[in-house]
């Protein structure tokens, strides 16, 4: 598991069923048996030793069969790979979507389930629930009346694209709909992983430190709007929200910012207003 | 951050080229890593020695290739040195500095038998 932020390999469920994580080499590796002789020793089960069986065909003593092979490839190329396929099924049937990433606790489900009750009557709107364990989430969202699905990473820290791929096969999109993804709370591993969404939305709230967008610049990078929550608790508060927005436009000079309250609704007109301002160039007219 | 999901990444990139390129065993993987990537250069060390444990790559030597952060202004279009992706533009102070290099993380060779 890792050391820093718990990812891991733990069991994928998506909307309650077990998924098989497809790996890019289908194929087993083969290897050769591994004996231990009487004395210890490791040896491999081979009939006869020959030296020019290998790749490079060389039969010459003390000649290695070593080789360079050039990949020059992005790690997370297989993730863009599936972004990619995912983007390209979100655009073809015009829906919107935005992914919600910020650290645990800053009232991301609050928020959501009240921007669906402001939309439900005007949008078809879904979302997909990234948790390590649990659907409580979901569940929350449910009760608007909105479809969810729940994807419990396991040990895993962030959802990627494969993931969401296989959610939106689950629950059928409608044509020009709205799709929120709330990812799993965490503000650092999120941020290199594609969704195929067409924005990355992270949530700071009040109750947390105002230098989060320097201490986790890549998340706040990625992102193109940030929603400062909990506006509703700054007089009880001792933090600075234009020393906030300062450090925010310091690591992404192009980031949109709006200030608002899942409780007392302060600023949720603006963000709707920002949802629809998108929804509408991502519509297809009906053919 | 998610250097365990990278090292994963990287072990299915082998064993995927391992079946085009038919190869048997990877002696060593270099990597190409930004300074500006959010990758920790010691715990992608860690976890791809775990992930590749019995297979393909096991105990194969990973070597790292650290590439510095180099960015351009878009104010002033002033070429710079990069530290971190919040550093100012060293001549007109703002921060609408765009990555040119140094945010890279890519397999870029692997020495196979």
């Amino acid at each position: 598991m890792c050391t820093t932020c718990g990812c891991g390999t733990g069991q994928l469920y998506v909307g309650g069923r077990k998924i098989q994580r497809s790996v890019s080499s289908d194929k087993p590796i083969q290897y050769q048996a591994h004996n231990i002789d009487a004395t210890g020793q490791h040896t491999h089960e081979q009939a006869a030793i020959d030296f020019g069986t290998g790749i490079a065909g060389t039969h010459a003593p003390g000649m290695s069969q070593a080789r360079m092979v050039k990949i020059e490839r992005d790690i997370l190329s297989k993730n863009n790979h599936y972004a990619d396929e995912n983007r390209r099924y979100l655009s073809e049937h015009g829906i919107f979507s935005l992914n919600l990433v910020s650290s645990p606790g800053s009232g991301k489900t609050t928020l959501l389930v009240n921007t669906i009750n402001a939309l439900r009557e005007k949008y078809s709107l879904a979302v997909i629930e990234g948790d390590q364990q649990t659907d409580h989430d979901a569940a929350r969202i449910r009760e608007t009346g909105a479809t969810a699905i729940q994807i419990n990473t396991g040990k895993g820290c962030h959802l990627d694209a494969h993931m969401v791929g296989q959610a939106m096969q689950q629950i059928s999109l409608p044509i020009n709909s709205l799709l929120m993804i709330e990812n799993v709370g965490n503000l650092v591993c999120p941020a290199n992983f594609d969704l195929g969404e067409a924005h990355k939305v992270v949530i700071l709230s009040v109750t947390e430190g105002e230098d989060k967008p320097l201490k986790y610049p890549d998340m706040f990078r990625a992102a193109d709007l940030m929603l400062l929550n909990k506006c509703d608790l700054l007089p009880h508060l001792t933090f600075d929200v234009e020393l906030a927005i300062k450090y925010a436009h310091q690591v992404n000079p192009n980031l949109t910012v709006i200030q608002i309250s899942a409780t007392d609704r302060t600023g949720m007109s603006a963000w709707l207003e920002w949802i629809e301002a998108g929804h509408v160039l991502k519509t297809i007219k009906p053919v | 951050m998610h250097e365990m999901s990278l090292a994963e990444n990287v072990l299915q990139i082998i064993e995927q080229s391992a079946i085009e390129q038919k190869f048997t065993r990877v002696k060593t993987v270099w990597l190409e890593i930004g300074q500006l990537s959010c990758v920790e250069p010691e715990a992608l060390l860690f976890h791809f020695e775990v992930v590749t444990r019995d297979s393909i790559a096991h105990q194969a030597q990973l070597e790292i290739i650290r590439i510095h952060g180099y960015g351009c202004c878009n104010h002033c279009a002033h070429e710079m040195p990069l530290a971190s992706i919040y550093d100012s533009c060293h001549k007109c102070d703002t921060y609408d500095i765009r990555i040119i290099r140094g945010d890279e993380m890519r397999i870029k060779e692997l020495e196979v038998e």
